[in-house]
């Protein structure tokens, strides 16, 4: 998986069974606890809490706990927050400090 | 490493104080020109525009170190994937897939498409050393290579958050103790692009494809080495199938030991023109002619008595394929393919168009040190300047020369020099570095052209100073005696026809002789026979004299018997004294 690009194109992903088919699916990289990483966390989720009405997963992974994911995934910068569902795939990089940018990366906001 | 080899390295290594601990690249002229390789955990940089070898460079510097020095390696590719990598790297004869499976090399392709970033807020890249940390640690990797950093500044959206986070990379690498080498494009202004010199200055390597009349060569120049001495020319590299070859000859200082051996030409009556035994071993030898005159005979000749001693001789051609001229040896009686076949001689052609004069000569280097030949020919070397100005061929001649010298390698070069042109002018100038000059000439005479041989110089020895004519016959060369006739030495028609010209005299003289002795017999003859005739009368009259001497003799004693007897018959006293008249005194 270290060398393969993350697959751009719409592709149609079988959902589980019994999620909804709007569901956002989230996951967000951080490095250890600090105080980048945890204000991503604390503004990611309040994106989330205001924008996306529950419908969604959102997977917090810290990359000093599980390295070997940085090269899977593609992961550069921290915080990096990847948004899987629904397509396309987005990375957005930063503490996510700024709403307007990660409105527009999550697509629920046009530029 | 053969014998060839080491002498090079031991020839060739500065002199230096041991400075600063060094990783070998494992590239041989590399790590004679750094004293050493790559300053071990610092970073280096590696910049050259695009398709300069950056990318091979730094890889086999990688996989050197896991192959030879037992330093796995982590090639962290930002621009190639790990496919690409594995059939580019195969091309210079690595096998990186089988590195990565025994686990010596860790190849982390990092994927960035800018497309795909927003950026919102501040971030660094922990996860870029997390990743690499994370390779490093896997395998225990001591070496690290960056490919290239400059997809990281087109990829990334903050150039000010990279430079930053670059720096910390550096200092975390050397903090990591592994030795690191990254690659940068070469910038117009400054050594690399984006300036990474600033914050990897411990070794900046300049890598750049020169073109001149059309030939591209590479070149390698080390811009800094903080803390040690290096090599600070250009010097000319080649990427072949067997990776990247530098041999960093700068003109050494003159101090060959030489030998007091001799060598034989192949031709025995050349050697006796010689004042001997032949050429010295380890001696440069030109043959030169015009257009013709055989000077790849003389020198096949010359490849054939070294391989009959056993000896290796590579014979680098540069006007005709090895075939043709195992074939045309084969109509004066030299037999070259027998020598090839058992491997002592080794034929090389190649058009001098093909590369670079520098390339030209890192390939015969390469080839002399893998084969370590006693015997090296080059026919012609004038071919050169068709590429290259004279000077420049000279310096490439004068490098090659005392590289041979110092190997003890006997050079033969053969030179055509251009019809017209007086025949001691060499094409490529380069007389002062011959220790035996011979030339060949066409003699013209008597509307016909023989071909004529004369050693113009040859340094301590005793050798002829005439003009002798030879023959290619199908014994190979024949050098003839010398005729000297009314307008100088006569050759060809003149020859043949002093030769006929001093049988018939010789015949001639001959038939004279023998005339002579049979005039003299005949005198000789007649002499005796007047002696013998005489002797004869002689006799005749001797024994007449004797017998009337003999009559006389008996007649007197006759005479006086008779008188006595009659004395007798008188009554004379026998002892009757005669009366001696007294004189009556008065």
């Amino acid at each position: 998986m270290t060398d393969k690009p993350i697959d751009l194109r719409v592709h149609k992903k079988t959902e589980p069974a019994g999620a909804p088919s709007n569901k956002w699916i989230l996951r967000l990289y951080v490095a250890g606890t600090t105080a980048r990483s945890m204000s991503a966390i604390s503004n990611i989720k309040k994106i989330c809490e205001e924008k996306l009405d529950g419908r969604y997963v959102l997977e917090v992974i810290d990359l000093y706990q599980q390295p070997l994911l940085a090269a899977g995934h593609q992961i550069i910068a921290i915080p990096t927050l990847i948004k899987e569902l629904p397509p396309p795939l987005r990375r957005i990089i930063g503490d996510l400090s700024d709403t307007e940018k990660v409105l527009v990366g999550l697509d629920l906001k046009s530029l | 490493m053969t014998k060839a080899k080491e002498h090079l390295n031991q020839k060739l290594m500065p002199e230096h104080r041991p400075q600063l601990p060094k990783a070998l690249t494992g590239i041989d002229g590399l790590d004679i020109i750094t004293g050493g390789g790559m300053p071990k955990a610092r970073a280096s940089l590696i910049c050259g525009s695009t398709g300069t070898g950056k990318t091979l460079l730094a890889m086999e510097f990688l996989l050197k170190g896991a192959m030879r020095y037992n330093e796995p390696g982590v090639f962290m590719a930002f621009e190639e994937s790990t496919t690409d990598l594995i059939a580019n790297v195969n091309s210079i004869g690595f096998d990186l897939k089988g590195l990565i499976a025994d686990k010596k090399v860790v190849v982390d392709f990092v994927y960035i498409d800018r497309d795909e970033i927003v950026e919102a807020g501040e971030y660094n890249l922990d996860a870029l050393f997390i990743r690499l940390g994370a390779a490093i640690d896997a395998i225990g990797a001591k070496r690290v290579v960056l490919d290239t950093i400059e997809s990281l500044f087109s990829s990334l959206p903050n150039p000010a958050v990279l430079r930053a986070e670059l720096r910390r990379l550096f200092c975390w690498l050397k903090e990591k103790g592994v030795t690191a080498v990254i690659t940068a494009e070469a910038g117009t202004d400054s050594l690399s692009r984006q300036g990474i010199e600033e914050y990897v200055s411990d070794c900046v390597i300049n890598l750049r494809i020169s073109i001149e009349d059309r030939v591209a060569s590479r070149r390698l120049r080390i811009v800094k080495y903080r803390g040690s001495s290096h090599g600070t020319n250009e010097y000319p590299f080649v990427i072949d199938g067997e990776g990247v070859s530098l041999i960093p000859i700068t003109s050494s200082r003159l101090e060959h030991s030489v030998s007091h051996a001799s060598v034989s030409s192949g031709i025995q009556r050349l050697d006796t023109m010689l004042g001997g035994e032949g050429f010295f071993k380890g001696s440069v030898i030109l043959m030169s002619g015009t257009s013709g005159t055989g000077k790849t005979t003389f020198m096949s000749h010359f490849a054939d008595a070294a391989c009959r001693r056993n000896e290796r001789v590579i014979y680098f051609s540069f006007e005709e394929s090895p075939d043709q001229i195992i074939r045309n040896m084969r109509s004066v009686g030299l037999n070259l393919e027998q020598w090839v076949k058992k491997g002592l001689l080794v034929m090389e052609s190649r058009r001098p168009t093909q590369c670079g004069l520098d390339m030209h000569l890192i390939l015969a280097l390469k080839l002399i040190a893998e084969h370590a030949p006693k015997v090296v020919i080059m026919d012609p070397v004038t071919s050169f300047s068709d590429i290259a100005n004279p000077s420049d061929v000279k310096r490439i001649l004068m490098k090659f020369v005392d590289h041979m010298k110092s190997l003890g390698i006997t050079t033969m070069f053969g030179s055509l020099t251009p019809s017209g042109l007086p025949s001691e002018v060499s094409a490529v100038n380069i007389s002062s570095l011959i220790d035996s000059w011979i030339l060949l000439r066409d003699l013209e005479n008597n509307g016909e052209r023989n071909r004529g041989i004369y050693i113009l110089k040859s340094r301590g020895m005793n050798h002829s100073n005439q003009v002798r004519e030879f023959l290619l016959s199908d014994q190979g060369v024949e050098i003839c005696d010398v005729y000297i006739g009314a307008g100088g030495v006569a050759t060809g028609g003149a020859r043949l026809n002093m030769l006929a010209q001093e049988k018939a005299s010789g015949l001639k003289l001959q038939e004279e002789i023998e005339l002579r002795q049979f005039d003299l017999e005949n005198k000789r003859n007649v002499l005796d026979s007047r002696i013998a005739a005489m002797r004869a009368e002689f006799a005749a009259e001797e024994s007449s004299n004797l017998k009337m001497i003999a009559q006389e003799k008996t007649r007197r004693t006759q005479v006086s018997a008779d008188r006595t007897a009659m004395g007798k018959v008188r009554n004379v006293d026998e002892h009757h004294t005669p009366v001696k008249a007294k004189r009556k005194s008065k």
